[in-house]
């Protein structure tokens, strides 16, 4: 008896210290995310600002570390039902999120909320990454980028060429000619490194080029898909690398930025290719010389030079919420893509705009006339409608597809194997994880 | 009179042990087991779809001729390892025991590398030998004109991995060898000297015998060491490259698994992973430690 009054007055007690407005309270949508540092500051008040816009939903964010831990997240997550709202995961996770039966395809949580989205408003290279092979959109673009190639003025002007256009590529031929002339006559150590080079010198190199990195529309049609990068025009463009190593008009600098950034930082290569959000990084650290962007070279027999792709992350929505909840979810997602967020987003971040709608703001307003590094990236994207092959690679197991391709590269820089055999061996390699792939989700 | 206790009830010995039996079950026999489960499995990250394949992702890792390469490349790098701290760590130890002044200042500061964890070993490293960024890198190539690149070369990216490794590895064993040269008497070394021994001779007929267990204990936990702890050093300092060089099995076992989510592989590799490292401290109690003497 004692025991069941004490347990009523706890209940009026609870009932009087959290009054009926708790009821009332707003939806709380959880949002998981690899943003860090500068940018996750920015994500930070875009949701401070969503939450002051609205009384409905409360978005919060939470950084579970980088890509890699994030997506672990929220697998682990999921598996323990415990999944948050929204996760942001890597290009490379697509195929893996598309499979996985854990998602609420974007374009139904958008339909299904009464929003009428235009998606034609969209950057079609953006959305095309995170497109089904019905042209579905799967996961919302946040954080899009594509590799360009940033070079040193002063070392163009000592060698008296004139500075490169911002739109039109030069061809890799004109490169090789122009870095030739750098280092034949001393005026930089090297002529050009890159980052990533898997992105940038296979996976953008075949989509500028039109040429499939794997058939089936580049695995957008199948799971049965084989890699196709030991084609002769790509393993003649490794070849060309290889070269350009042993006369110095190219010089590895690891896998990944870090090392090559630091090579063109210390004035030891005039030419770096990286993604567009080496802009902001490139602004901070250099200050003893000029330096400028240009699209990605491409080859003299491309005419029509096709759009390069895209790296980065999408929100995917994750299954096992109530219909408020997606309603909220739709509601930020909406919001996200809104022209205030776009071009604060943009501004911030050097990431890409996700509408055509913010992109034509931001140019009546001048911002691309004031920096015209930013559109650099953009008119690279834009300058085609992407292809069944350009418009991005859906790979299973890509992650370890990208390592094999770094290793194989490795090899061919340091001797051990030639470009066509590392290339084989790369594809050979490459679709042996495809079949495991394959074979887990039949 | 020695005072003994006994306890009256049969159950309490069990009752007292059952903490640490339950934290040994839930913490490393639980996820063994599920280890090892999933390793005869391929299954999605998800969890949603899992197949039962019996061998494949044996087979897959057996035919692979870079798991092979993996395999081969940890046993070096643990050889390596091992080999260069535990001579480092006796040499130290043998001239720190000799230093007359400040002995105790000398002890304390050689003892620290060891609470740097070894990614932080390896950023220092990196910033040390990294050929674009590299001060000591950047010596090598214009002082000594050695075409130092480890981001290139599997070799100079091996002994980069196992400078950062060793290092830190070097202050452990040399705390362990000097607490076991403390616990020599003396009075052996003197007679020896008396006898007219060399230090050399000294060393090698007294110290080192007496070391025996220490050497042995430390050998063991240097490999384990190296295939398991470097996990740090090789994901800051070359993320297993160039072209796999430096890709021991661990580290391939967190690619595969954590960054790949293949499940089944990275499974299959640690199942791996561990058999191996049981067969070698097998082989270690079963071969060497027939050499060490535990008794003066």
């Amino acid at each position: 008896m004692e025991m069941r009054k004490s347990l009523i007055l706890a209940i009026v007690g609870i009932c009087l210290i959290f009054p009926a407005s708790t009821f009332a309270k707003p939806v709380t949508i959880n949002w998981w995310h690899a943003m860090r540092s500068a940018r996750g500051k920015v994500v930070d008040t875009m949701i401070e600002k969503f939450n002051a816009s609205q009384s409905d939903y409360v978005v919060v964010g939470t950084n579970k570390g980088n890509y890699d831990e994030t997506m672990n997240a929220g697998v682990a997550a999921f598996r323990a039902k415990k999944q948050p709202h929204l996760l942001q995961v890597f290009e490379v996770g697509t195929q893996t999120m598309m499979l996985s039966g854990a998602i609420y395809p974007v374009h139904e949580l958008m339909a299904k909320a009464g929003f009428d989205i235009d998606w034609d408003n969209y950057l079609q290279a953006v959305l095309s990454y995170y497109m089904n092979a019905d042209g579905k959109l799967m996961s919302m673009p946040f954080n899009s980028s594509t590799p360009i190639m940033y070079y040193n003025v002063d070392m163009l002007k000592t060698a008296g060429i004139v500075p490169l256009s911002k739109s039109e590529p030069i061809t890799w031929d004109q490169l090789g000619e122009i870095t030739k002339k750098l280092v034949d006559q001393g005026i930089a150590p090297a002529g050009m490194v890159t980052a990533w080079q898997s992105w940038t010198q296979i996976e953008n190199y075949s989509a500028i080029h039109n040429l499939e990195f794997a058939d089936k529309a580049n695995g957008y049609k199948g799971l049965d898909c084989e890699l196709k990068i030991n084609n002769s025009k790509v393993v003649d463009h490794i070849r060309r690398l290889k070269t350009w190593i042993s006369d110095k008009r190219f010089m590895y600098g690891g896998q990944k930025y870090q090392g090559p950034k630091a090579e063109f930082i210390a004035q030891n290569a005039a030419f770096y290719i990286d993604s567009i959000s080496g802009i902001a990084k490139l602004k901070k650290a250099v200050n003893d010389f000029t330096w400028d962007a240009a699209p990605l070279p491409v080859e003299v027999w491309m005419k029509t030079p096709q759009n390069s792709i895209i790296g980065g992350a999408s929100l995917w929505v994750l299954q096992g919420h109530s219909k408020k909840e997606y309603k909220g979810v739709a509601t930020f997602l909406k919001f996200l893509a809104s022209n205030e967020m776009q071009e604060y987003w943009h501004k911030e971040t050097g990431y890409f705009p996700i509408t055509l709608n913010a992109y034509d703001d931001l140019k009546s307003k001048g911002y691309y006339t004031e920096n015209p590094l930013q559109e650099v990236g953009i008119k690279q994207l834009n300058r085609a409608v992407p292809t069944e092959i350009s418009r991005g690679l859906r790979l299973g197991y890509f992650v370890q597809i990208r390592n094999i391709i770094n290793e194989e590269l490795e090899q061919v820089w340091n001797g051990d194997k030639t470009p066509q055999e590392a290339m084989d061996n790369a594809v050979a390699r490459s679709n042996i994880q495809l079949r495991t792939f394959e074979k887990t989700y039949k | 009179m020695i005072k003994r206790s006994f306890f009256k009830s049969k159950y309490i010995p069990y009752l007292l042990i059952l903490p640490q039996l339950l934290i040994t079950l839930t913490f490393f026999y639980w996820p063994a087991i599920q280890g090892l489960i999933q390793s005869f499995l391929l299954s999605d990250p998800f969890g949603r779809r899992s197949t039962f394949v019996w061998f494949y992702n044996y087979i897959e890792l057996f035919t692979d001729p870079l798991y092979l390469k993996s395999i081969m490349i940890t046993l070096i790098f643990s050889v390596l390892v091992a080999g260069v701290s535990l001579f480092l760590g006796l040499f130290i130890a043998t001239m720190a025991n000799r230093a007359l002044k400040a002995k105790a200042v000398v002890r304390t500061l050689l003892i620290w590398p060891y609470a740097v964890a070894p990614a932080i070993s390896g950023i220092l490293w990196l910033f040390l030998l990294h050929p674009s960024y590299g001060i000591v890198a950047l010596g090598i190539k214009n002082w000594l004109g050695i075409d130092w690149n480890p981001v290139l070369k599997g070799s100079d990216a091996m002994i980069m991995v196992t400078l950062a490794s060793a290092w830190k590895q070097i202050s452990y064993n040399f705390v362990f060898f000097v607490a076991g040269m403390q616990a020599i008497p003396k009075s052996l070394i003197e007679a020896a000297a008396i006898d007219g021994a060399s230090p050399l001779r000294r060393f090698w007929s007294i110290t080192f015998p007496l070391l025996s267990p220490t050497f042995f204990f430390l050998s063991v936990m240097n490999i384990i060491y190296s295939f398991f702890e470097t996990f740090g050093i090789i994901h800051t300092v070359t993320q297993g490259g160039p072209g796999g060089s430096t890709n021991i099995m661990v580290y391939k076992v967190y690619q595969d698994g954590f960054v790949g989510l293949n499940m089944g592989a990275s499974s299959a590799q640690s199942v791996v992973l561990m058999s191996l490292i049981i067969l070698i401290t097998v082989i270690q109690f079963k071969f060497v430690e027939k050499k060490v003497q535990y008794t003066g």
